[in-house]
């Protein structure tokens, strides 16, 4: 749950972020909304390299299924990077040693 | 064309519609734990990305958790990097949601002015785990 409460911080702010699929596609825009599974809403989306993906020259507004994301790219400045460690670490004591 | 079956598109939608628990009270549960849904693109124009790279449009007409979709009227956009896009009219179609890697809803004032037989471009990659 920790990295779905995380999102759900990016998406207050309205960052704007660059999903990078599995299938290499490259969709900007900002977050609009996430799930428990990692599904993401990104609204105002333009496509990193429009002249080989004209696919979705149409599309403005999309969902993106969790399990297709390879990376989120996220402006440095926006992430507490100190916070999410100490989020990590307290969350992977209480899970244990054992996993 | 293939003709779609008076009602199929109600009901199916109907069979998407309803949530396991029944009632208000399931409604309400699956509020709770979701917050993204494709509720507010029932009825509109959608882009969908397989995980084969393939690219269907057409009306959602329903959906579910596992982000299965109906879609009506649907029509498949082949690519191709010497012909122009190739429009394959589909019909009533369910799309399961494991296959599903992109839902976009389309403008169509964008999508009327753009002219399809004039894109040159490669297939989608398909997904790979």
């Amino acid at each position: 749950m920790l990295f779905f409460s995380f999102f759900r911080t990016l998406v207050d702010r309205n960052v704007q972020v660059t999903v990078e699929l599995k299938n290499d596609l490259c969709i900007t825009g900002t977050l609009q909304s996430a799930d428990q599974f990692l599904n993401l809403k990104l609204a105002n989306v333009s496509v990193n390299d429009p002249d080989r993906y004209p696919h979705l020259l149409s599309v403005k507004n999309c969902f993106i299924r969790g399990s297709v994301v390879r990376y989120v790219h996220l402006p440095a400045h926006e992430v507490d990077t100190e916070s999410l460690q100490d989020s990590c670490r307290r969350e992977a004591k209480q899970v244990g040693p054992n996993r | 064309a293939p003709e779609e079956p008076p009602g199929a598109v109600e009901v199916i939608g109907h069979l998407f519609g309803d949530p396991p628990g029944g009632g208000r009270a399931g409604r309400a549960v699956e509020m709770a734990a979701t917050s993204t849904g494709l509720e507010p693109l029932v009825e509109q124009q959608i882009s969908v990305v397989t995980n084969d790279g393939r690219l269907f449009v057409g009306v959602l007409r329903g959906f579910d958790q596992s982000s299965n979709v109906v879609l009506s009227d649907c029509q498949e956009r082949v690519f191709d990097t010497e012909k122009g896009v190739e429009q394959v009219v589909l019909g009533l179609y369910v799309i399961r949601g494991d296959n599903l890697a992109v839902v976009g809803e389309v403008d169509e004032e964008i999508d009327s002015r753009i002219d399809l037989s004039n894109i040159r471009a490669a297939p989608l990659k398909p997904v790979v785990h």
